[in-house]
């Protein structure tokens, strides 16, 4: 059954936007749904993926790269009914990529790949190196972007280097916190049109986006942030809730 | 050396009233300077006195770079344009490796020939228009206007290899190698940046460079802008917006 892993990333360029968020609940989601996931916390840098699971893990991905523990003991049950490998906040010394980093993080990923049917890679905010070669390691990205102006500005220079430097033709995009139906497709579509005019041009074949889908802004969703709960557990019946789950049915399709 | 003793009615070299501009022109004098041109006391010569001492009182006496408070004052010009031009600019941070074993095995004064050396390989290494300062005892700084990105790690590489293959006579027998750590940050562009936060970047580079074993540029990643203002603007083209509304 996990014979056809599937390896995404999930980014945003800016921070803020609900990548965590999104990739929590898209994994209990997935769960949910029967499949087994794996959430990696990639934001080495600055992991908050257990904050966001409200999780005080023991053993990390620090304590697998430096030796002190197996994969095995890292990977942990999350509240929703999936696995993950957080970072830990110890991390700062892995903000920035070097060798050893994406020798250790490849290794890892090649570990855990085949044992789950989805592994979900939470990037870093930004386009640094870090998060430019967490996304190399995975065979789908999704970017999250809200309908804010210094959101898809940021999401468009994160598709624009996707794009030209890793040969990316098809990204998927998931537009959080809209406001009124349909917001979300306006968005994807604008950036679809700026890619077609600035980037496509200069590719040997056109950057394809995606809508994902649209989750819209929701009150329920902070309420779960602060009280550190899933949406997906707490008030499964929510738009956001039911948005992500519908999001979570296409990713398996 | 005090007032009444230098404004003696003796020496017509200082013919102004009241002004005392001996110890000025001793300094001069000291620095290799030379009087200044034209007729003592007049305003060609008065200016030229005070374009001196400030030249004077903008070098390190030792290796005649830019000294510390020029150092600033260019930086704080070179935010300035940063911020209204656009234009990248690099300030990079150098810290000669392992100065101290060079004063304790040779003496001060062979360390004081290799930042002598040191200080003329940095200006080899530049343009004219970059600034090359001595900030501190091993420490420089250079800054370096309109350098695009791409040049950064080709601008500071150069000058590491060039110190890397000094060798200063310290002696008939005596040869001294030494090596340069080099960090490095670029100005954010269209961002007011402070001289103190562009400084504490730079430098922040410059102890990596040095914990990842010294001899080593290490620059701050830059946040190109990615995104032009034609694009911007396409992407907030508020057509599409209108549609759903």
């Amino acid at each position: 059954m996990n014979s056809t892993s599937r390896i995404t990333a999930i980014t945003s360029g800016k921070g803020g936007v609900g990548k965590t968020f999104v990739a929590a609940n898209l994994a209990a989601a997935l769960a949910r749904q029967g499949r087994s996931v794996l959430v990696l916390d990639a934001d080495l840098g600055l992991a908050n993926l257990d904050v966001v699971l409200n999780l005080f893990p023991k053993i990390t991905l620090h304590d697998v790269f430096t030796g002190k523990s197996s994969l095995n003991d890292a990977i942990l049950p999350a509240p929703g009914g999936f696995s993950v490998l957080l970072a830990g906040s110890g991390m700062v010394e892995y903000s920035r990529m070097t060798p050893e980093v994406r020798e250790q993080l490849q290794n890892v990923i090649d570990e855990v790949a085949p044992r789950f049917d989805h592994v979900l890679l939470d990037t870093g905010a930004g386009i640094s190196d870090v998060v430019l070669y967490t996304v190399s390691l995975a065979g789908d990205v999704i970017v999250v972007a809200t309908p804010e102006p210094t959101s898809m500005t940021d999401a468009y220079a994160t598709i624009k280097v996707l794009a030209t430097t890793q040969g990316r033709r098809a990204m998927q995009v998931l537009v959080n916190q809209v406001r009124r139906p349909g917001e979300g497709r306006t968005v994807k579509q604008q950036l679809q049109t700026v890619v077609d005019r600035y980037v496509n041009p200069g590719l040997d074949s056109a950057v394809r986006l995606e809508l994902l889908g649209e989750v819209p802004a929701d009150a329920a969703v902070r309420d779960a942030v602060i009280k550190r709960q899933l949406l997906l557990q707490s008030l499964p019946g929510t738009p956001a809730a039911v948005a992500i789950a519908a999001i979570a049915a296409r990713l398996h399709e | 050396m005090n007032r009444s003793s230098s404004l003696s009615a003796a020496r017509p070299a200082t013919p102004n009233a009241g002004l005392d501009l001996e110890s000025a022109l001793q300094l001069l004098a000291q620095s290799g300077r030379g009087a200044p041109a034209g007729a003592p006391g007049s305003e060609l010569w008065l200016q030229g006195l005070i374009d001196a001492l400030v030249d004077l009182s903008s070098r390190d006496a030792l290796t005649g770079l830019a000294n510390r408070r020029a150092f600033e004052l260019a930086l704080a010009r070179e935010i300035d344009r940063v911020a209204r031009s656009g234009e990248p600019a690099l300030l990079l941070a150098l810290d000669i490796d392992h100065f101290k074993r060079v004063n304790d095995g040779h003496g001060h004064n062979a360390g004081d020939l290799v930042i002598k050396a040191v200080a003329g390989a940095l200006l080899d290494c530049v343009r004219p228009m970059d600034l090359v300062a001595r900030v501190g005892g091993e420490e420089f700084a250079i800054i370096l206007p309109n350098c695009p990105s791409a040049f950064g790690e080709t601008v500071a590489e150069r000058v590491r290899r060039k110190v890397e293959r000094l060798h200063v006579a310290a002696g008939p027998s005596q040869q001294i190698k030494v090596s340069v750590s080099i960090g490095g940050a670029f100005a954010p562009q269209w961002v007011r940046s402070t001289a103190t936060l562009w400084i504490e970047r730079a430098d922040q580079q410059l102890y990596r460079a040095k914990a990842l074993g010294r001899n080593l540029v290490q620059l701050e990643p830059c946040a190109v802008s990615l995104v032009s203002t034609e694009e911007k603007r396409l992407l907030f083209d508020t057509t599409g917006f209108q549609d759903f509304e």
